[in-house]
């Protein structure tokens, strides 16, 4: 990436202390910003009651760090359950997406069929639609299908805005390959489903990682539906385990609430610390296509 | 030969297309388009769980613009809406330019940046809500010992200081975006836009006003346009910090329909409460459209 050196030739021009004051200490402060959070869960997460409900001593440490919260996590509560749920729930969405997203973007990008590019704008906008004006009607639907209360509901439901956001994202890699290619293959004689299996695809495999890491983790965050499709407590999904049901009354477990929030954020955070570039490209290639 | 005429049909691009193009349309169709419908549908009805419900006309709308627990929730998306997107704005472009300047460690820096926006927002919220308790909150105990203040800050149990709270908690988690999407638009401009620019003796602020404003204007218009529209149809960080509380100060529209339509067991009253949002909405996404081709013709047509 040439560009990040842009401006090189213009550093010299400012002194060592003006850098500090006009680049580092506001990074350094957005910094703080964005990651205390994180920090503060963490801490919690190990600390002993004791020591979080006093206000004796200094806060931002932990003297007698304990493993207690995660204990009552795994024991008192579903909290594996949930997990489980999560895992098979964000798995076979983002996989029944993907899949399905390949074939419309291809579809759309490519074949070039009658009204594919209306479909390439209904697409867009059906990503624009939020959740929270769908789960009303789709709680009656879940209902009537039967599946209220069953992972069926959220593997179901999920792809509604997976699918918009995959092909979305994928009908950019499409793009980006060549026409030539697919000619050279159709006069060659290869059918359209070979140019996609053995041509498109194998080009395309950063496109589908990004979309699949994306996908993984708007399913792994998804709230409202799994509030509100789901209520057998063995059945709930980690968001909505860690919210409904470490609260009692006016009992606030903070250490266990902490510790639950801990473990649910670390496999989107490692897998995406694995894949940051496909990540970022999958982000920004979603809004800049 | 028997497969030769599905292979020919097969080779057919709309055939192939329709074929193509039907999982994914399935799925949309039913679980998309049609709830879309139905939901403004019900809002014309008085269904509640468990019953289908009557046609009632507008009823539900007359009931609801009587309701000031309704008008205060356009007030507070409004607020909530404004204000956090403008700071989002202000930050994430801040944050973008920093982070696009020659810095050690720079995709590392990057990398951690996203990260409040990659964790599950209930959680990083659940994180929030400790930081905010009435008791123990770190930041008033940072503050009285600073000596600022003398008693700890009640951040979610007043209306204003719940509003400035929950604001803050989503600026938290949408600046990442904002930087990050805008740091990308930032990176596409040509640097010798720039030298053209310092050839021509334009201070680093003319160069930012004249050169980098313009060209990354078309992606802030999507960029913020998501924004807004997220933003807007926020649930999840209020329903953990707040409930809508206090004396529903901070419910939004979305909290406002949850509440009605599943616990309250109002579906129909629910539904028309999201229905509501539709039209802004749908000002949003015209918005966005027009970004997006004024973005094409800027750049001369598609970019790659």
């Amino acid at each position: 990436m040439a560009d990040s050196e842009q401006r090189e030739g213009m550093h010299y021009l400012e002194s060592f202390p003006r850098r500090w004051v006009t680049v580092y200490i506001p990074l350094l402060l957005f910094l703080f910003f964005l990651l205390f959070p994180f920090y503060w869960m963490g801490l919690t997460a190990f600390k002993p009651n004791a020591e979080l409900l006093s206000t004796e001593g200094n806060p931002f440490w932990v003297l007698e760090p304990t493993l207690q919260h995660f204990r009552k996590l795994f024991i008192d509560t579903s909290y594996p359950s949930w997990m489980w749920n999560t895992i098979i729930i964000s798995v076979v969405s983002t996989f029944l997406s993907l899949a399905a997203s390949v074939f419309a973007a291809y579809a759309i990008e490519r074949l070039r069929f009658k009204g594919s590019h209306q479909l390439g704008l209904a697409i867009f906008l059906a990503y624009l639609v939020p959740p929270s004006i769908l789960f009303i009607p789709l709680a009656t639907m879940i209902f009537q299908l039967g599946v209220f209360d069953t992972r069926w509901a959220l593997i179901l439901t999920y792809p509604t805005f997976l699918i918009p956001f995959c092909t979305w994202l994928l009908m950019g890699y499409f793009r980006s390959i060549p026409f030539e290619l697919e000619e050279c293959a159709l006069i060659d004689g290869a059918t359209r489903w070979q140019i996609l299996t053995r041509i498109v695809l194998p080009l395309a495999v950063p496109g589908l990682i990004s979309a699949g890491i994306f996908a993984f983790t708007l399913s792994w965050n998804e709230f409202i539906y799994a509030l509100t499709f789901i209520s057998a407590s063995e059945n709930k999904t980690v968001p909505v385990g860690v919210i409904t049901e470490l609260v009692e009354g006016d009992v606030y477990h903070w250490g266990s609430l902490m510790a639950g929030a801990l473990i649910g954020s670390l496999p989107v955070a490692v897998m995406y610390s694995f894949f940051v570039e496909y990540y970022v490209a999958g982000m920004t290639g979603a809004v800049k296509e | 030969m028997n497969g030769q005429p599905i292979r020919r049909w097969l080779d057919n691009r709309n055939a192939l297309g329709i074929l193509f193009m039907f999982p994914a349309a399935a799925i949309l169709v039913v679980f998309l388009t049609y709830p879309l419908g139905l939901g403004v549908w019900l809002g014309f009805t008085d269904a509640k769980v468990g019953r289908g419900g009557e046609w009632i006309g507008i009823e539900n709308y007359q009931w609801l613009w009587e309701d000031s627990v309704f008008r205060l929730s356009i007030f507070n998306t409004f607020l909530y809406t404004v204000v956090a997107s403008v700071i989002k704005f202000g930050l994430g472009l801040w944050l973008a330019l920093l982070l696009n300047r020659r810095l050690p460690f720079k995709s590392f820096l990057r990398a951690i940046v996203l990260l409040p926006f990659i964790v599950p927002t209930v959680l990083s919220a659940i994180a929030f809500w400790w930081i905010y308790d009435a008791q123990f909150s770190v930041v008033s105990w940072a503050l009285v010992k600073l000596g600022v203040i003398d008693e700890y800050i009640n951040f979610l149990g007043e209306p204003h200081l719940a509003r400035a709270s929950t604001i803050a908690a989503n600026v938290w988690r949408g600046v990442p975006f904002v930087a990050i999407c805008l740091l990308a638009g930032l990176q596409t401009i040509s640097p010798t836009l720039y030298e053209a620019a310092a050839i021509d003796g334009a201070t680093p602020w003319q160069q930012f006003r004249n050169v980098t404003l313009p060209m990354l204007s078309p992606i802030i218009a999507v960029v913020m346009t998501f924004s807004v529209l997220f933003t807007f149809t926020d649930f999840q960080l209020i329903w953990v910090l707040t409930r809508g509380g206090p004396i529903n100060s901070t419910h939004l529209m979305a909290t406002l329909s949850f509440q009605r339509a599943i616990p309250g067991g109002a579906l129909g009253e629910g539904a028309a409460i999201a229905t509501a949002m539709i039209p802004f909405l749908l000002a949003a996404i015209l918005f966005s459209y027009f970004g997006l081709q004024r973005r094409r013709w800027q750049q001369g047509g598609r970019d790659s």
